[in-house]
């Protein structure tokens, strides 16, 4: 009996390894955003129609002329979206290239969204079943990517843009090449 | 104020818990008359205080007193009143104090009515018993304070979670929280038991009854959980491995091995330390599970009860408990002398069968439950469900069945399989016609084939300890034990038939339209509005019938809830003795056309009857026990009376 007087500490060593387990995760929650598996890796290949009349599609090769961009995903029906339009003017205030890609829309809506909140866009694709999102590893709407010149996802902005965001978005697509 | 009485009970409360602990450890360390007087009674006040405490709070939820912020929060004055009553308890800072209340009075009972135990013993399980409860207090009235006020009131309550607005969501929870508390009623016993190295078959016989108890309403809480899920959710499966689930599973597992161990140590002084450590894991099982729902940190369908600091301060208190309990255990399990030796094939045997199997499920459950933790900590996700918990668990749960329908025959401490040779033959013919018979009609997995096979083997077993006895005298404890284990036999069978033998159709329906599904000819005749008290719905009306016979009415609806705004789905069920047809409806899709979500499920009903008989046979065993008690006490009381007179006699002589 005494040769096995260690094996009355197991329970308690086995609970220890159980505290340390969940003590480290309650002191790290996991994170709620879903980060991109994109960063660092080209823009998959597309061709999205126009969202709206007065602005031209978007497909993959119209970011691959040597200039940074700005890629914001967005969507008419998307409240966060609205706030973040006066932050978005201010980037294309800035000398931003800003590109849209309006997720499950219709071209009317987005009218009367530009018309209300802006228009600081030089192209919006439509993408109707959120395929192109998918594609660059968004789960959400708002989320803003900075695209380099050679078509590369270099950063990724999950929600909205707020002010404090603004001089840091400037400063990644310094850091791209602009 | 109300509202300021309860809270005012709670504070006195836990006074008298903290005396109760003080006085009954000093007690431990020397002997001091006056101290151990006080704890009795300061167990069965602090018991009626946090009744009252509980009772201030019920109150506040009948009259929706909005001004109190936890009623506003979770209330409605348009929420009909059986559901404003379970608002005291379906939300984080009630259902804790429901919790201490009932562990209160349960303390109380304990000081009331319990002699059997040397006193010191007692004592000490009433200070253990007040140590958990200090825990429970503080973090009410520090963290959580169910009375706090609203300044100003607001004009409208919160309203409750819809998907609780359901009668068995109501009990569900209240079940399973009887059940924690009787088993953190075990765990004081067992500590105060190795506090005062007095593990004995009557403190076997002190805790049994508590364990009985806690085993009924977890086997109940459990039913009832398994069976809101099945036809609350509308997904048409009774159990997904989910981790609350798994919550509840586990001290309910342990729960099943300590009744079992309890009942060797008490016929036969064996299993000492492992009884000890049955009793603390039973536990804190029970609060592991509560941590795991509570502090969100796995991801499941009950994420309504989540807070990551309500989460860190269960962890202290769970850790404070746990660690402490397991560290006298180290300490102590070694010098509790070694109880009575048994062979393998005896009744003890064969328990010791049935705990290591259920000791291994739970583990495996355990695992499973926290291997998703694990590997997050690693920066991989992954989520663990029923293809390991189903082979793995069943690789132990499927031979401890097999023990379960000899195991009640063998006698104890020493058998020959020889003896109980023709009812074993029995029951493996049985087991092998059963599996024949399926094989050759019908192509299914192998563990349903199995699970039927043996449950058909289980059902007869579990009455063959009736053979040969005289039905009239027999104890109530024995037709409990046949009761529950016929019950896992019934419940096995669902089990089994479902998985093997459900039907699913998933079509999109005109109003006029039929579908077949098994037996089933289901015609859509339409979909109109209805209105609740507190919901608007979609009501699909449908003509069911089984194998051409008279036609019945379902109707399944897609609701929508005002306050807080929320959508569920009402399936709608037909129920026949040889299984349910379950019906949802789903969106319309382009005009006049509504999703129809169809099952057949064979027997599936037998899952939720055979937990019945489960719960029903424990209820019969406890009853046994508690009457033999009272007995054994009147006797005593009786011999006692006849001693006195007696002496009272010769003295006047």
């Amino acid at each position: 009996m005494s040769k096995l007087r260690w094996t009355l500490w197991v329970p308690l060593a086995l609970f220890g390894a159980f505290f340390v387990l969940v003590a480290s995760q309650l002191m790290n929650p996991a994170s709620t955003t879903v980060e991109s598996a994109m960063i660092g890796k080209p823009l998959p290949e597309f061709a999205l129609k126009p969202a709206n009349a007065d602005r031209p599609g978007l497909a993959t090769s119209d970011m691959r002329d040597g200039q940074p961009r700005l890629l914001n995903v967005f969507a008419s029906w998307c409240v966060p979206c609205a706030a973040e339009a006066p932050q978005l003017s201010a980037l294309e205030r800035a000398g931003a290239n800003i590109v849209g890609v309006a997720i499950r829309d219709r071209p009317e809506d987005v009218a009367m969204f530009l018309a209300q909140h802006g228009n600081p866009y030089s192209r919006i694709g439509a993408d109707d079943l959120s395929e192109v999102q998918v594609g660059i590893g968004s789960s959400g709407v708002p989320e803003t990517f900075v695209i380099d010149g050679k078509g590369i996802i270099r950063y990724q902005h999950i929600g909205d843009i707020r002010d404090q965001d603004v001089p840091m978005l400037l400063e990644k697509l310094k850091e791209a090449g602009l | 104020m109300i509202a300021e009485f309860g809270l005012a009970a709670l504070w006195l409360a836990a006074a008298l818990a903290a005396m109760q602990l003080v006085a009954g450890a000093l007690v431990l360390r020397r002997d001091e008359p006056t101290l151990a007087a006080l704890v009795r009674p300061a167990a069965v006040v602090q018991g009626l205080l946090a009744a009252l405490s509980f009772g201030a709070l019920f109150l506040l939820f009948v009259q929706t007193d909005l001004s109190v912020r936890l009623v506003a929060e979770n209330s409605h004055t348009a929420k009909p009143m059986i559901f404003k009553i379970a608002g005291a308890w379906s939300n984080h800072e009630g259902s804790m104090l429901l919790w201490v209340a009932v562990m209160a009075l349960a303390g109380a009972l304990i000081a009331l009515i319990e002699h059997r135990l040397p006193e010191r013993t007692l004592l000490a399980t009433l200070a253990a018993q007040a140590f958990v409860s200090l825990g429970f207090y503080a973090f009410l009235l520090v963290s959580s304070n169910p009375f706090e006020r609203l300044s100003p009131a607001p004009p409208e309550g919160n309203g409750l979670n819809p998907l609780l607005q359901d009668v068995a969501a109501a009990y569900h929870p209240t079940t399973l929280y009887f059940g924690y508390v009787g088993l953190s009623v075990a765990f004081s016993f067992a500590v105060g038991a190795l506090l005062t190295r007095q593990v004995t078959p009557d403190f076997a016989r002190a805790m049994r009854p508590w364990v009985l108890g806690a085993w009924i309403f977890l086997t109940l809480g459990i039913t009832a959980g398994s069976y809101w899920a099945y036809y609350e959710l509308g997904w048409g499966g009774w159990w997904f491995w989910d981790p609350v689930e798994n919550a509840s599973l586990m001290p309910w597992l342990a729960a099943t091995a300590l009744l079992h161990s309890a009942s060797v140590l008490a016929a036969r002084d064996a299993l000492r330390a492992w009884t000890i450590m049955l009793g603390v894991v039973a536990f804190s099982m029970s609060m592991i599970g509560t941590f795991l729902v509570r502090s969100g940190i796995l991801t499941s369908v009950h994420a309504f009860a989540v807070d990551p600091e309500r989460g860190s301060f269960i962890l202290a208190l769970l850790t404070l408990y746990i660690g402490s309990a397991l560290t006298l255990f180290a300490l102590r399990a070694g010098t509790v002398a070694e109880g009575e030796r048994f062979s393998v094939t005896s009744r003890e045997g064969a328990l010791v069968v049935n705990n290591v199997a259920l000791s291994a499920i739970l583990a495996i459950v355990l695992v499973g439950t926290l291997y998703p933790l694990l590997t997050e900590a690693f920066g991989i996700k992954v989520s663990v469900g029923p293809p390991y918990f189903n082979p793995v668990s069943a690789l132990f749960f499927l031979p401890m069945l097999v023990v379960l329908a000899i195991g009640p025959m063998l006698r104890w401490r020493r058998d020959s399989l020889g003896r109980v040779q023709n009812e074993a033959v029995l029951l493996g013919v049985i087991a092998l016609l059963v599996l024949a018979g399926v094989w050759f009609n019908t192509s299914i997995g192998l563990l349903p084939l199995l699970g039927l096979a043996l449950s058909v083997a289980v059902a007869v077993g579990s009455v063959l300890p009736l053979k040969g006895r005289s039905l009239r005298r027999l104890p109530l404890a024995v037709w409990g034990m046949v009761v529950a284990h016929f019950g896992i036999a019934v419940a096995m069978f669902g089990m089994s038939a479902d998985s093997a033998f459900t039907k699913e159709k998933l079509v999109a329906a005109t109003p006029g339209e039929t579908v077949e599904v098994g037996p089933w000819k289901v015609t859509l005749e339409t979909v109109e509005p209805v209105a609740g008290p507190n919901w608007t719905a979609l009501e699909g009306v449908l003509v069911a019938s089984y194998k051409g016979g008279k036609p019945k009415q379902i109707a399944p609806q897609s609701r929508e809830f005002w306050s807080p705004v929320q959508k569920t789905s009402e399936s709608a069920l037909l129920t026949r003795w040889n299984g349910q047809l379950y019906a949802v409806l789903g969106e319309e899709i382009d005009g006049g056309r509504w999703q129809i979500r169809l099952w057949w499920k064979p027997f599936v009903t037998w899952i939720w009857y055979g937990g019945l008989l489960i719960g029903f046979g424990g209820f019969l065993a406890l009853l046994g026990r508690v009457l033999g008690d009272l007995k054994r006490r009147n006797l005593q009381a009786r011999i006692a009376r006849r001693r006195r007179t007696a002496a009272d006699e010769e003295q006047a002589a």
